[in-house]
């Protein structure tokens, strides 16, 4: 028994010669990177225009053309992104609304899954290669493959940061945004073809079945603790980028594919952020002005994503431990007082670990006077908030 | 229930014969264009001799319509009857057959921001990352490419936006936590952002409860007269925008009448309108229209008259025998 948890472990988690590893798959994890951004920015959009299903459809048909790429020698990366810009097309063009767009997707997905069943079944090569385009092989792809996801991932970003704004408003509200005059049908297509590139790439990398986990979860956590139209992104960013350096690091050594340590990170992540946002339903008022607590939850929550996003992953603890610092709006003044101090560290990028953690366990002491420690805590997080955006 | 009220009758012509309409053909210059107290003599929007074909059936045509500054202009009729189609016409998304629309002097062309338009109101679901503010931003500046970036002379005029429209109060609530109410407030708010010079308002109280129905009609007949905006305003039932409207346009059946609401809102223009017999009841203060050909789905129980409840959208607007206009 106990041979046996020993062998599973050094299978899951095995970091003999770990600088050594890290040197040499430097690559993947700039990959990794990458795609944790394409897929928080882009899952923005997913979530907001209700597109989760259909990205799951575009994947699947990325899959097929991966390895009809394979099996006719075309190249897997080309395969996936002609199948992806195929299936987004089609989604985009017959699905304007979201019902015909389920009803497409759940048409199209089981025939490309059967397709690329189909190709992978003719492919004469190594098995571990098909098994891959399912559920992820990052580490077992070379130089120039992830010179092209990158240049791809860098389509992908600067394509979104041009149409943002506009796409933001038809997400919306399309009536208004064409009465404005915004190309609405033109933007759908063009965000359709960007979701196909991302799915492409995130493909490779995460596999066919595991798409979702980092083009819609990291957004779908980050929806939980913000709304703000700055704090969004850059959380989901944040998250992305976690789960996929986090997942190929820890993946290093084992010999289990990336996809599970990345789902397992994003997962959690989401499921962090729905406490939050759970504990902060009961406690606060959403910011509505005339209700006594002054909404110093949302610019706590403010400071601590902008924190996150500037330090890196130890400040993201931060953050996440500022925001629920400042969440606790029945605290004391003792409370306040170290919840503003967490996400002040947390934006420069000092001690944002401990001086999040202190900010959690102030945050749950009891104190005197709640509203002396709101007032206390909301100036302090409001200027935060305008200094990190 | 028969204890006389005392209704704010609108004066009916004194010679009680039928009151000059400019109907559908050639009539020129519609002759009822006085423009009411609230409005001024400057059109800003103006049709001529407007015919709407879509596939081929005839919408409307002959339709000669001028807005002028300031003016509340109600537009009734049927579903179908291009109520709708007219905004789009306006807005630049559907080409008219024949005839001419110009707003402040020049054809319409799509993407005017001195239009502002106002739809009804939608529940935005959870996934909108938008707060209240930002739904207002996007009125501002939402058609540009690029990224918005805050900045300090934006969060000014957004606050000044939400001030204007009472929505200081939420302006960081997410919007998927706001009442339909405060909805239609900040959609208000982001249609005045653009500075417009005509509003037009897609069945803006759809299910709305009263309360609100009088808010938000409130706040757009205040804007209208402060900003000497001309209004243009959709809607299936009249009665909560009664005492604002100064000219109602009613389509049906591919004609029209244009003209003040004692003008048009009487049993023989509308059964002549029609061309079947059509009861137009007023009881106190309000609009009912009895026995309109589209509405099939007749009430055993006689006219379905008053009634305030206008919760669901779906069916308020069909299968009612007594329309409530």
């Amino acid at each position: 028994m106990t041979h046996m948890d020993a062998g599973w472990w050094s299978q899951i988690f095995n970091f003999t010669d770990y600088g050594q590893l890290v040197v040499l798959l430097h690559n993947s994890i700039l990959a990794g990177a990458m795609l944790g951004l394409v897929g928080g920015l882009i899952g923005v959009f997913v979530m907001s225009r209700d597109m989760a299903f259909a990205v799951h459809g575009v994947s699947e048909l990325s899959f097929a053309g991966a390895s009809a790429g394979l099996l006719l020698g075309v190249g897997v990366v080309q395969g996936s992104i002609v199948g992806s810009l195929i299936a987004a097309l089609l989604i985009g063009l017959l699905g304007s609304k979201a019902r015909e767009r389920n009803s497409i997707t759940a048409v199209l997905m089981p025939f490309g899954l059967g397709l690329g069943i189909l190709c992978l079944a003719l492919y004469p090569g190594r098995s571990a290669n098909k098994f891959g385009l399912l559920t992820g092989q990052i580490v077992a792809i070379d130089t120039p493959q992830i010179g092209a996801l990158l240049v791809i991932a860098v389509i992908v970003v600067i394509g979104l940061a041009i149409v943002w704004r506009p796409l933001t408003f038809s997400s919306l509200d399309v009536d208004v945004a064409s009465a404005r005059g915004v190309p609405t049908r033109a933007l759908s297509i063009v965000f359709m073809l960007l979701l196909g590139l991302a799915v492409a790439v995130s493909v490779q990398i995460v596999g066919a079945l595991l798409v979702l986990s980092i083009l819609v979860t990291p957004a779908a956590a980050a929806l939980k603790v913000s709304s703000s139209p700055l704090v969004v992104p850059l959380l989901s960013v944040v998250f992305g980028m976690v789960s996929m350096v986090g997942g190929i690091m820890l993946a290093l050594g084992g010999s289990v594919p990336i996809s599970p340590y990345v789902t397992t990170i994003s997962f959690l992540i989401y499921v962090v952020c729905r406490v939050i946002a759970g504990v902060r339903k009961r406690r606060s008022s959403h910011g509505r002005m005339p209700s006594a607590v002054p909404s110093g939850a949302r610019f706590g929550a403010g400071a601590g994503a902008g924190a996150g996003a500037g330090a890196g992953a130890g400040a993201t603890v931060a953050g996440a431990a500022a925001v629920h610092g400042a969440a606790g709006t029945g605290a004391g003044a003792g409370a306040a007082s170290v919840g503003g101090a967490a996400s002040v560290g947390g934006a420069a990028g000092v001690g944002g670990g401990s001086g999040g953690a202190a900010g959690d366990v102030g945050g749950r002491a009891t104190g005197t006077s709640p509203i002396a420690a709101t007032r206390q805590v909301a100036p302090e997080a409001r200027s935060t908030s305008e200094g990190a955006s | 229930m028969s204890v006389p009220t005392d209704i704010p009758e609108r004066a009916h012509p004194a010679d009680g014969s039928a009151p000059e309409l400019s109907a559908e053909g050639p009539a020129p210059q519609s002759s009822i264009g006085a423009p009411p107290k609230a409005a001024s003599l400057e059109s800003v929007l103006s049709l001529r001799d407007a015919t709407l074909r879509l596939g081929d059936r005839t919408l409307w045509s002959g339709l000669d319509l001028d807005v002028h500054a300031g003016e509340f202009i109600a537009v009734l009729g049927a579903n179908g009857s291009g109520k709708t189609s007219l905004l789009k016409v306006i807005l630049g998304q559907h080409r008219l057959e024949s005839g001419s629309v110009d707003f402040l002097g020049e054809p319409v062309a799509r993407g005017n921001r001195r239009i502002g338009y106002i739809p009804q109101q939608k529940l935005a679901d959870e996934g909108t990352p938008l707060r209240a503010r930002d739904l207002v931003g996007l009125g501002l500046d939402g058609e540009r490419w690029g990224v918005s970036w805050p900045s300090k002379r934006r969060n000014q005029r957004i606050d000044d936006l939400l001030d204007a429209v009472g929505a200081a109060p939420y302006s960081k609530v997410p919007i998927s936590l706001l009442s339909g109410g405060e909805q239609q407030r900040l959609r208000v708010g982001q249609a005045l952002a653009g500075d417009p010079r005509l509003l037009l308002c897609d069945e803006p109280l759809l299910s709305l409860d009263l309360p609100n129905q009088r808010a938000v009609s409130e706040l757009i007949d205040r804007h209208r007269r402060e900003r000497q905006l001309g209004v243009l305003f959709v809607t299936h039932d009249v009665n909560p925008v009664l005492d604002l409207v100064d000219r109602v346009l009613y389509l049906a059946g591919g004609r029209f009448r244009i003209g003040t609401p004692d003008q048009v809102l009487r049993s023989e223009v509308l059964s002549e309108l029609y061309d079947s017999p059509v009861d137009v009841i007023r009881t106190r203060g309000r609009i009912v229209v009895v026995g309109t050909a589209d509405a099939p789905h007749a009430h055993p129980d006689g006219p379905h008259s008053l009634h305030d409840e206008h919760h669901d959208p779906h069916h308020a607007a069909e299968s009612h025998e007594g329309r409530a206009w």
